[in-house]
């Protein structure tokens, strides 16, 4: 069993566990994932590591509860404890030789882009962080960002933070302006990723993106977590989960993201019906 | 004087029809007086040629003459003088080409139907014994085992035997490998592998899940944690597609995801259970294995209508056990044969809707032995399927290989071990079962796992 010793909550749907998993803590590198499984009848879900504790023997994990899983690990409290714990799984992000870095955040990818820009920064290289979400309510990391970055810039979808826009808006604008990054990473929902990519691309700039596609297993066994890069079958999970941007066919992985969406819906829709609410409300 | 009868008792199954519905078990097993009778068709014959033909060198005439006579403890215990895993062995060994294809009643009529009698024994010890173990004395020497599939947990089990502390690390939440994973329910109960692995823990082994040796530790650090020598069994891994168009659709899945997703996740009780399966009105197998039929008739199972095996040579050439083949036809699986999947069609959003086939005919025969498929000109085609379970093999996962030196493999990916040993390039490192072979039985891995067993045990021994 793997204890939970620290929990926060970021934002209403999304929140911080800290766990007990020495093993893990002692090998976790940024860009790598861990796989879950709360109890005898839950399912394996892949979360990218957030932060680790080598000497605490902790990883943490940032997620957001959009089914049933993630819904029923949110209510989980300190000193609970999860049933499967297993990782570090995937090839840990490349990050060695930069020197000066764009680390983009898409919502939850803020969680994920985390680690890499505190990773950068560590080794010296400069880090502008540009990390966006839909309204100011939805923020986080926003302190832990601004601790490992030259500069940070957030944007809100609404405007709601004083500062309407997309990422790749601001990326493109610090482009123009003469910044030379040598490495973009983007890490969030697809279509930013892709849209990021699809910028980067028309500057030339080598960009990093991490994938969760959906997984069983997480080491190379069940392929469903096939993504197609530069023409060829890739699997997120031993492979990845970080690819090459201007490689990754985005439109494909979007499509499979779809496959089990209908099923997910009706297992958190029978999920809460059980916890005595009124669905139709 | 023995039974003279030319055909094996008939061991009682499930109705197709019925069976078709639901993962229960398909054979029933003999009762005591079928099994009886059965025992006595054996001729007792000095030569013993099935003892040969068994990987594991289960003393078979010997056991058969204990069932005889009504000796079912002895008789269990004479099997398990060799074999580890009776239980699963009975149900899932391919003695059609092993001892049964050698014993002398097959020259005229059927073999003695061994496998149904190893199977009987072991039911009847685990519902009528308790298990039990004999103290040994410990040697206080540290082996690690990479994998609890069949090769893993009889190489620990054996080595436990001898005295060794031993660790199997199993990288999934549940210890069992293949056995759980792969082997369906109604071919293999998992509460039955549960107490096979029971069994190897009582012995003192210990298991350790949720561990992905080559990620959270490297052979090296195994070493340094003070484990003497290591057996890796981590089995065969990694699925293989055909690189045809469309292999990336929804609804394409490979036969290690679908079977998982089945067997150890249970799927079918979504949403009882949280894991998802998409199975679909009409399915597509690729693939003439025992895989193959499995995936297939887990999809029946499911609820789909129509579940086509697709291979692209003819029955003869299959590598399914018949019984396999035999239980799928009854079942309702249609055969395919000598057609081969061209492309996968799909709808707008991305989902599998047909799958485009050519068919086949058989020319000269290949490094394989087996007559080479060509395709025939102009026979293109579309099978009308929302699902395709690809099912053409597997080969190992190199999760090890790529994360310790040294460690010598096949082009292909087999761990290079030699074959009565195990010893790999690295001293003090065994392997066996399918991460050496790929993909294969679980008795030959098991019996890989009994040679690196006794192999590691001359190695400890010898070693200062």
């Amino acid at each position: 069993m793997f204890k939970i010793v620290r929990k926060e909550v970021l934002n209403p749907s999304v929140k911080l566990l800290e766990i007990e998993a020495p093993y893990v803590a002692r090998k976790a590198e940024p860009g790598q994932f861990i796989i879950l499984r709360i109890n005898e009848e839950g399912e394996r879900i892949p979360l990218t590591i957030a932060d680790y504790n080598r000497e605490k023997g902790t990883v943490t994990i940032i997620f957001q509860e959009v089914g049933k899983t993630t819904k029923v690990l949110g209510t989980m409290k300190e000193g609970e404890a999860l049933l499967d714990f297993v990782g570090p799984l995937g090839v840990p992000s490349h990050l060695e030789g930069y020197k000066k870095v764009a680390v983009i955040g898409g919502g939850l990818g803020t969680a994920i882009a985390y680690p890499q820009a505190k990773k950068l920064h560590s080794m010296g290289a400069e880090v502008d962080s540009i990390i966006g979400f839909r309204n100011k309510d939805l923020i986080i990391l926003e302190k832990e960002m601004a601790a490992v970055s030259s500069r940070l810039f957030i944007t809100t979808d609404d405007g709601s933070n004083g500062n309407k826009g997309f990422v790749s808006d601001v990326l493109k604008k610090l482009i123009e302006e003469g910044n030379k990054y040598d490495l973009v990473i983007a890490i969030g929902p697809l279509i930013m990723m892709k849209v990021v990519s699809n910028l980067t691309k028309e500057y030339g700039i080598k960009t990093i993106v991490s994938m969760n596609p959906v997984m069983v297993d997480g080491t190379g066994m069940c392929g469903g977590c096939r993504v197609t890069v530069g023409g060829k079958t890739k699997f997120a999970c031993v492979d990845g989960p970080d690819f090459d941007g201007h490689e990754v066919d985005f439109d494909e992985a979007m499509r499979r993201q779809m496959m089990y969406k209908d099923m997910e819906k009706r297992s958190l829709e029978d999920h809460l019906c059980k916890l005595g609410g009124v669905m139709n409300a | 004087m023995p039974n003279m009868a030319l055909n094996k008792v008939k061991m009682p199954e499930q109705d197709p029809n019925v069976r078709n519905r639901n993962f229960l078990e398909v054979a029933l097993g003999y009762t005591e007086e079928m099994a009886k009778e059965e025992a006595q068709r054996c001729l007792q014959c000095k030569n013993r040629p099935c003892v040969g033909g068994c990987p594991v060198n289960v003393q078979i005439p010997d056991f058969i003459k204990l069932v005889a006579e009504g000796k079912f403890e002895e008789a269990y215990n004479k099997i398990r003088e060799t074999n580890s895993l009776p239980a699963i062995c009975g149900r899932v060994c391919p003695q059609e080409t092993q001892c049964e294809q050698l014993c002398v009643r097959a020259k005229k009529g059927e073999s003695v139907g061994i496998g149904r009698l190893e199977r009987f024994v072991a039911d009847w010890y685990m519902a009528n014994r308790e298990t039990k173990v004999e103290k040994v004395e410990k040697k206080n020497k540290k082996v690690a085992v990479i994998g609890s599939g069949p090769a893993g947990l009889t190489c620990a089990g054996d080595l436990a035997k001898m005295g060794y502390d031993v660790t199997i690390f199993e990288a999934f939440h549940a210890p069992g490998g293949v056995l759980m994973y792969g082997i369906p329910e109604f071919r293999l109960p998992k509460s039955l592998v549960q107490k096979e692995i029971d069994t190897v823990r009582q012995l003192g082994v210990e298991i350790k899940t949720n561990m992905v040796i080559g990620k959270v530790l490297s052979l090296e650090e195994l070493k340094k944690e003070g484990f003497e020598a290591v057996f890796i069994g981590t089995g065969a891994g990694l699925p293989s597609f055909m690189g045809i168009p469309g292999e990336n659709l929804n609804g394409v899945y490979s036969a290690n995801e679908f079977l998982t997703r089945i067997n150890l996740m249970k799927a079918y009780k979504f949403p009882e259970c949280d894991t998802p399966i998409k199975v679909g009105k009409s399915v597509a197998v690729v693939g003439g294995g025992n895989v193959a039929m499995d995936a297939a008739r887990s999809a029946k199972r499911l609820g789909a209508e129509k579940v086509y095996i697709v291979y692209r040579r003819s029955e003869a050439e299959m590598p399914a056990r018949l019984e396999e083949v035999h239980h799928a036809k009854e079942e309702g699986i249609i055969f395919k044969l000598l057609t081969n999947p061209v492309r996968i069609l799909g709808t707008e959003d991305g989902w599998v809707k047909g799958m485009e086939c050519v068919e086949m005919v058989l020319g000269e025969p290949d490094a394989s032995g087996r007559r080479r498929p060509i395709p025939k000109a102009g026979s293109e085609h579309v099978i009308d399927v929302e699902t395709v379970v690809i099912a053409i093999g597997q080969t190992p996962n190199p999760l090890i290989k790529s994360t310790t030196p040294g460690l010598k493999t096949q082009k292909w990916g087999g761990i290079i071990a030699d074959e009565e040993t195990g010893a790999t390039s690295i001293e003090g490192v065994y392997a066996g079962g399918d991460a050496v072979t790929g993909a294969a039985t679980v008795i030959l891995a098991m019996g890989a796992g009994k040679k690196a067993a006794k192999a590691i045990d001359e190695y400890l021994s010898t070693k200062a």
